[in-house]
């Protein structure tokens, strides 16, 4: 098990330098300048000051030195600073992750909380009513885009609280800590943690309809209710369980991309989290900030996959490793 | 007889009109009882700045986040803002007048005003940011610097005087110096790290700095020891920053936020207005900003004039920019000059130059006529525009409407600001909607825009012209307001009309809406100026 775990992440390590080359050339392969992006907002820019800048980000040098640093940045773990923001990367990921964090889990937390039980039911009564309606709420969920479901939530909110209160009312848009004030942190993160566990709920949800189909008409099903078995237990401990091998790969997945992937959420939100920062490092051609974030993201996945891999362990005691 | 008594009258008409305008100005700020303290909540419409530093930046999510800590040597009247001409002292006690045939300007410096370290604010910290502004040291970035050509030096001869000795006098200076991204910083601090202010905060401005959180909020509170008696009225101030406008709108709906002071699209104002009623109050100006249609003539066939001056012709702004104003960030009809600057073309004026005449039919006859001659009747092209969409992709698309009526067969390519701006540089566009937005009117500068990339390197249009700078350096040397009129006459008629450089589309338009209980503040033709809060309450 341990030398599994070993081998996956050595495994890792190619991956992650594949990446960071392939990041580092393909970031230099956009058109533009964060020079001139950056002291053009005006519509005029100076040529001086954008030749000052490229001195100071380190752009006139040429692309084989700055591949290096990169390389032996990234190496020791130190990614620079932003270019924009001139901020180390290390401080700008690290006050926008826990946003992002909290929201994945919370969305999880939604997701697993409505996906595996109406998935499980649906296939239970497969082609009942019950069924139609499940599978219904999950095209629905699969086909509303988040970032529509988010700005009709909060239409929604400021409308039903005007014809309430006379007022409208909507979530703070200034994000604070879960630590620092733990009602006013919930009452902005639920509704973007709602709508993204909607979607997600809706995918899981036709996930473990099928993988509980496909269990429920196994033999070994079949010979526990022969045994005479008590319903719940044929389906929660041998059912279920079984079942969830493929939805757990498909959360691990979900979450994975939820932590970089909420770009347009965010931003509906106005929440100040990976999703949001990454879009701005591309539009603003920030170099450092992309290579980190793209590389973040990579771990991510590495990280999450393997974790699935251990899970399925626990979950599947015939999965043996190595 | 007769003209003496129609003098006298005339006379007393303006003297009586002078009263009548003073009293009227003066009258809500005696009448309005003000009331002080309270938070005042607005939204930057950005993701967040690139830097917290004045003389480095040229964005407005710079100046919108760090404008209240701040102290300027001059700025424009906060209480008449919409002009283009009246400045006032900030931190100088008087405006001073041109001495040495008006190139040396001599400012004397307000006593007591202390940084928000509480050391004291001398003229030397003065003269070495405006220093740092206008030459600034290897490897230190001023995005101001080509503004202030004129400028020869800046001296502090004394702890309460500055000294600006310039190359040529020239009326652009005063409207340049009184620039609000020109902070004055500590010189000690400037000298000892002139990255410091990038990333840290230190003024002498109405609001002291608490918190910055990059990408979230900053926030500031009351300076007890500002200056500027009485002032600022408000315990603090939280701006957020929100790049998406449905957030914006939202939340001042909701009252999350009193407003945002960049601009919103006419939708968005009425959206408010229907849903808030009394409780939203909306204030309009013409805006410093233009959107240009810039033919590159490198490429054929805008290198022939015939074919930029059909372009020209066949764009009615008359009809296009009272249609637009309903959907987009446009309204009034201008050639180079922003329309309330006094150095503006007059309605007559302009009918003269082509692409604003009164009879469209007859351009548009003209234009294909043009065409037909240069040889490039049903021409296609591309013309290239940036990824946002007020009031860029609705100007554009009108602009290619109107194309269609002479038979131009156009296609838009939007592309990213980065991208864009590469384009732009490389020259790889036929036909590009560029845009010159500045702070301060001030027309002598802002039309340097059309000047040739050799004098003015932001210029992409491809070509080069002795005339038109020639032109353009004597109306920056003429100081009689009669005689820079007409050579601003010459200049515009010269690059809109014989050379056709360009085509101007409407100027946009300014449109703030805000809390009814947010009072004390009024619109700008610019969302540069007028932003360090001082004066603004809330009723409460």
């Amino acid at each position: 098990m341990y030398r599994y775990i070993l081998n996956r992440l050595l495994l890792s390590i190619p991956t992650l330098i594949g990446a960071a080359a392939l990041v580092f050339i393909l970031m230099r392969l956009i058109p533009g300048d964060i020079c001139v992006v950056r002291l053009g907002s005006g519509g005029s820019i100076n040529p001086t000051a954008v030749a000052n800048c490229h001195a100071q980000l380190g752009l006139d040098r040429s692309l084989v030195l700055q591949f290096f640093d990169f390389i032996v940045g990234f190496a020791r773990g130190d990614f620079g600073t932003s270019m924009w923001s001139g901020k180390p990367v290390s401080q700008e990921i690290a006050t926008r992750i826990p946003v992002s964090l909290e929201i994945a889990l919370l969305a999880t937390l939604v997701a697993v909380l409505i996906a595996i039980p109406l998935g499980t039911i649906s296939a239970l009564h497969q082609n009942s009513w019950l069924d139609h309606i499940v599978r219904t709420v999950a095209i629905a969920g699969i086909a509303t885009p988040s970032f529509w479901l988010g700005i009709m939530s909060i239409l929604v909110v400021l409308e039903v609280s005007h014809l309430a209160f006379g007022a409208p009312w909507m979530p703070p848009i200034d994000y604070v800590s879960l630590w620092d004030d733990p009602l006013r942190n919930l009452s902005i993160v639920i509704l973007p943690a709602i709508t993204i566990g909607y979607r997600y709920s809706a995918v899981t949800m036709r996930m473990t309809r099928s993988a509980m189909l496909e269990v429920l008409r196994e033999d070994y099903i079949r010979t526990a209710r022969a045994k005479g078995l008590f319903e719940h237990i044929v389906v929660n401990r041998h059912a279920l369980q079984n079942a969830l091998l493929p939805v757990v790969t498909l959360i691990g997945i979900e979450f994975a991309f939820l932590i970089g992937g909420l770009v347009v959420t965010e931003q509906v939100f106005n929440l100040n989290g990976i999703g949001r920062l990454f879009v701005l490092a591309v539009q603003n051609q920030d170099y450092t900030l992309t290579q980190a974030l793209v590389m973040l993201t990579v771990a991510i996945f590495v990280v999450t996959n393997l974790a699935v891999d251990v899970l399925y362990a626990w979950l599947d005691p015939r999965i043996r490793f190595g | 007889m007769k003209n003496r008594t129609g003098w006298l009258a005339e006379s007393l008409s303006i003297a009586l009109s002078a009263a009548l305008a003073a009293a009227l100005t003066a009258a809500p700020a005696a009448a309005e009882n003000i009331k002080r303290g309270g938070i005042l909540t607005y939204m930057i419409p950005a993701d967040a700045p690139p830097s917290l530093d004045g003389h480095k930046e040229n964005t407005y999510a710079t100046l919108h986040a760090t404008a209240p800590f701040y102290s300027t040597l001059i700025a424009i009247n906060p209480d008449n803002p919409s002009s283009s001409t009246d400045f006032v002292c900030d931190l100088c006690t008087e405006m001073p007048k041109a001495t040495d045939d008006g190139k040396t300007y001599t400012f004397k410096i307000r006593k007591g005003v202390k940084f928000h370290d509480g050391t004291p604010l001398t003229a030397a910290d003065v003269a070495t940011s405006w220093q740092y502004i206008v030459h600034p040291p290897k490897g230190v970035s001023s995005a101001r610097e080509s503004y202030m050509v004129m400028v020869d030096t800046v001296e502090s001869p004394d702890p309460e005087t500055v000294v600006f000795k310039l190359k040529f006098a020239t009326s652009a200076f005063l409207p340049a110096l009184a620039d609000p991204f020109a902070y004055i910083y500590k010189k000690e601090t400037l000298e000892k790290d002139p990255t410091w202010y990038e990333k840290n905060i230190l003024g002498s401005g109405p609001f002291k700095f608490v918190a910055y959180e990059t990408g979230q909020s900053i926030k500031g509170v009351r300076n007890p020891d500002y200056y500027h008696e009485g002032q600022p009225y408000l315990d603090g101030f939280t701006a957020i920053f929100a790049a998406k406008q449905s957030v914006r709108v939202d939340a001042i709906r909701a009252d999350r936020a009193a407003t945002e002071f960049r601009g919103m699209p006419p939708s968005a104002r009425d959206e408010l207005v229907k849903e808030l009623g009394d409780k939203i109050t909306v204030q309009t100006s013409d805006w410093n900003c233009v959107n240009l249609l810039t033919p590159n003539q490198k490429k054929k066939p805008f290198d022939d004039v015939r074919v930029r001056r059909a372009m020209a012709l066949a764009i009615d702004p008359w009809k296009g920019a009272p249609a637009l104003s309903k959907i987009a960030t446009v309204h009034t009809v201008g050639g180079l000059v922003f329309p309330g600057s006094p150095l503006a073309a007059t309605k007559e004026e302009l009918q003269k130059i082509v692409g604003f005449g009164p009879d469209i039919e007859k351009s548009r006859a003209e234009a294909k006529k043009l065409l037909e001659e240069a040889g490039a009747a049903g021409l296609k092209f591309e013309l290239m525009n940036r990824n946002v969409d007020q009031p860029y992709k609705f100007v554009a698309t009108w602009a290619i409407d109107e194309w269609s009526k002479i038979g131009l067969k156009v296609t838009q390519r939007v592309l990213p600001t980065g991208p864009f701006y590469d384009a732009l540089r490389s020259g790889s566009f036929e036909v590009a909607v560029e845009f010159n937005c500045q702070n301060m009117v001030n027309p002598l500068l802002d039309v340097a825009k059309v000047l040739p990339r050799s004098v003015y390197p932001e210029n992409y249009g491809g070509y080069e012209d002795p005339k038109l700078i020639e032109i353009y350096n004597s109306m920056l040397r003429e100081t009689d307001p009669a005689k820079q009129r007409a050579k601003m006459r010459e200049f515009e008629t010269y690059a809109l009309d014989t050379q056709v450089d360009t085509i101007m589309t409407p100027w946009w338009s300014r449109i703030i809406t805000h809390r009814s209980y947010m009072k004390g503040w009024k619109i700008s033709p610019s969302h540069y100026l007028n932003l360090n809060l001082a004066n603004i309450w809330l009723d409460k």
